[in-house]
């Protein structure tokens, strides 16, 4: 190790001479930084000589998998040539030919312009909502806007759209809908449930301490099982709620029960002085509460929030378990074809990306509030 | 408190939308008055119901489904198929949620007994069954003797396995592999001499996943019974009626050589049971409650069992068999219409 340390300080190897105009390669920063992290000593160069072997080896891999080698166009479901080439190379014909299914999955085929339209929509009305110049009664319009055109889209039977039930709907607008409506209702549900479960009042404390422990006892799954096996055995004969309405009010009390938790960590963080000052100044509980204690309790948990919003994203796609094709059920039936059977692989990578990119971009944004909210402790 | 409000009026708003079929009202009025059949179906099982690549969902069990719906509306295609799961599947049923459950369900006694539900036919007949590579020279199930078994756990194939081997005085090895994908795929690597499931199972997997599909046999010997058929609501009389009849029409067609491309032709026909068949004489339709073209309508916008057969089954590389007519040494016998 000093032998290596020695060598690197050394001005007859690779040190800067003085009055010596340019400089030697060790001087680039790049290498400067490599020699000084990576290769420092004996067990450190084998390690990064042996980490590089790997990295370099599966990149290889796994571009003449994905890209030299792969199979991009089949004729009709003639997929002999992607079994010919199984294990060597990708059968991204796959996704050529399912794509559509696998992003509307049974939405009549010749209306697909429609929920690909409400994709964007959602995708616009997440842009807006992050820019903060639109925090303010405006955008409480422009998602009622937002929702009925989604609605109508969707729907159809006005303006001459046809109607579409939502037993045919599937695919990436199905995930979309999931998740933002049990992000967007769990949300105010589980502040609700926080406060309560901070109550004075013994009534409501119990309520929701019961509702918290309750569904947060038990696995999503069951919760899904509950809403589509047992609840409409309770209704009256005759009387149907759909199922997929049943697994968004599953969702959003799942995510409601954790996000409380999540809520009251960080009104419980709030120093009691904040509420004594509060008191003081003569406002009520819910002005207190809404301008003083809850801008500050949930500027402390956006890490935990965004973590739960992204668990919940996901989560959204345990519905397969109850029959609704949402965008990674699709991808699971889309390989379920004799012709296409084997290819998994190819779909779950291509949804894994729509998964990512969703994930990331969640917590990218997150950790750019985070820095803009807590300007004010940095001044 | 006004989100609570919205979800509500979510509710609300979804089930107006779901059409109610009140417990008064028969299914074949609730049916005719929302105009469309809502059929329970399999999320995803190849030949008997899952969505193509257009999103459009195939198969005989989902033909079945429009079948009904070319009887009693006229229309093949005001059906609203309900994808269910395996658990999912009696619930909707019972709770009104569908009309008609169509997800290739076995017809034994418990379920048509204790479930409150009626199996009206069976559409395909299916039973355990033993594939072996070609080059081991088996020619029937008798010769396994000695055998190692690939097959999936906890199933009444492990059992039935069981119970065929000791009846047979036989000695096998299980190698119990839980996952579909994973005891095929250990069959065709070698590391069990029989692979056993439905025949149907056994056939769609030497299809797709057999490197060579020649070099498998399926031996002749069926073990266990598993009639797959339609099911309704018990104490619906009428409606089983005319998912019943719905069947045997395309059975029938299939007797009388009508298929969907000639029974134009045949509308004039002097044979009395087709004039019968396509309404020309007797009021069969009205009997049923339906149109007296109904099993035209049937023949003419979804086909005979035959052609269903041909669309869906075949290319999974499944032989008719058993699910041949009588007439042609199979079990599919449809009563007669008259």
């Amino acid at each position: 190790m000093s032998d290596t340390q020695s060598h690197y300080t050394s001005p007859t190897f690779a040190g800067p001479k003085a009055g010596q105009p340019g400089r030697s390669f060790a001087d680039i920063p790049p290498v400067k930084w490599a020699r000084a992290n990576l290769f420092n000593s004996w067990l450190n160069t084998a390690l990064t000589l042996l980490l590089i072997y790997f990295i370099v080896k599966y990149a290889i891999d796994l571009v003449s998998w994905g890209l030299i080698n792969a199979v991009w166009e089949v004729p009709g479901n003639d997929t002999r040539a992607c079994r010919d080439i199984r294990g060597i190379g990708a059968c991204w014909a796959l996704i050529n030919e399912k794509f559509r299914f696998i992003m509307f999955a049974t939405y009549p085929y010749e209306e697909h312009w429609r929920p690909a339209l409400v994709i964007v929509i959602f995708l616009a009305l997440y842009v807006v909502s992050a820019m903060r110049r639109f925090w303010n009664r405006k955008l409480i319009a422009i998602w009622l806007l937002g929702l009925v055109a989604i609605g109508v889209l969707m729907w159809g039977g006005v303006f001459g759209l046809r109607y579409v039930g939502q037993e045919r709907w599937g695919g990436l607008p199905i995930t979309l809908i999931l998740s933002t409506f049990g992000i967007a209702i769990a949300f105010p549900l589980s502040i609700l449930l926080a406060l309560g479960r901070r109550s004075d009042m013994p009534a409501i404390r119990v309520m929701c301490v019961t509702y918290i422990e309750l569904i947060r006892g038990v696995p999503l799954v069951s919760l899904l099982f509950m809403a589509s096996v047992m609840f409409p055995l309770f209704l009256p004969e005759g009387v149907t709620v759909d199922k997929l309405l049943r697994a968004q009010v599953a969702i959003i009390m799942f995510a409601a029960a954790y996000l409380a938790e999540v809520v009251r960590g960080g009104l419980q963080a709030i120093p009691k002085g904040q509420y004594e000052a509060a008191d003081a100044l003569g406002l009520s509980y819910w002005q207190k509460t809404v301008f003083i204690i809850l801008p500050q309790a949930l500027r402390l948990v956006i890490p935990p929030l965004v973590n739960t919003f992204i668990g919940l994203f996901k989560d959204t796609s345990l519905v397969l378990i109850i029959g609704i094709f949402d965008l990674l059920n699709a991808a699971k039936t889309s390989v379920n074809e004799p012709a296409w059977r084997g290819f998994g692989v190819e779909a779950y990578i291509f949804v894994a990306i729509f998964y990512f990119v969703f994930c990331f971009g969640m917590s990218k944004y997150s950790q750019d509030l985070e820095v803009e909210l807590s300007r004010h402790r940095k001044r | 408190m006004k989100y609570l409000g919205l979800v509500a009026a979510g509710a609300a708003l979804m089930i107006a939308t779901a059409a109610p079929a009140s417990a008064q009202q028969s299914t074949l009025d609730a049916v005719k008055a929302k105009d469309f059949v809502q059929c329970g179906v399999n999320t995803g099982l190849p030949g008997f119901s899952a969505p193509d690549s257009q999103g459009v969902w195939r198969g005989i069990d989902v033909d079945v489904c429009r079948a009904v719906a070319a009887a009693v509306l006229g229309d093949a295609n005001k059906v609203r198929f309900t994808p269910l799961t395996a658990q999912q599947r009696f619930t909707a049923l019972q709770s009104g949620e569908i009309d008609i459950l169509s997800r290739n369900t076995t017809w034994t006694l418990s379920r048509d007994a204790s479930l409150g539900i009626d199996f009206v036919g069976v559409n395909f007949y299916d039973g355990q069954g033993f594939m072996v590579p070609k080059k081991l020279g088996v020619k029937s199930a008798k010769e396994l003797n000695g055998a190692s078994v690939c097959v999936q756990p906890g199933t009444t194939t492990e059992l039935n396995l069981t119970d065929y081997f000791r009846a047979n005085n036989m000695e096998f090895t299980p190698v119990v592999i839980e996952l579909l994908a994973e005891v095929t795929g250990a069959y065709f690597a070698g590391r069990c001499d029989v692979y056993t499931t439905d025949v149907s199972g056994l056939a769609s997997t030497r299809m797709a996943q057999a490197p060579n599909p020649d070099d498998h046999v399926i031996l002749p010997e069926v073990i266990s019974k598993e009639p797959l058929g339609p099911s309704v609501r018990q104490g619906d009389d009428r409606w089983a009626d005319i998912v019943r009849w719905s069947l045997y029409a395309m059975l029938e067609a299939e007797e009388l050589g009508l298929t969907s491309k000639n029974i134009d032709e045949h509308l004039n026909s002097q044979n009395p049971s087709i004039q019968r068949f396509v309404g020309a004489t007797g009021d069969f339709g009205k009997m049923l409650g339906v149109d007296n073209k109904w099993a035209y309508n049937i023949v003419k916008q979804v086909g005979n069992y035959a052609e269903s057969y041909e669309r869906n089954i075949a290319p999974l590389g499944i032989e008719r068999g058993i699910n041949k007519l009588w007439r042609d040494g199979g079990l599919m016998y449809p009563m007669p219409i008259r």
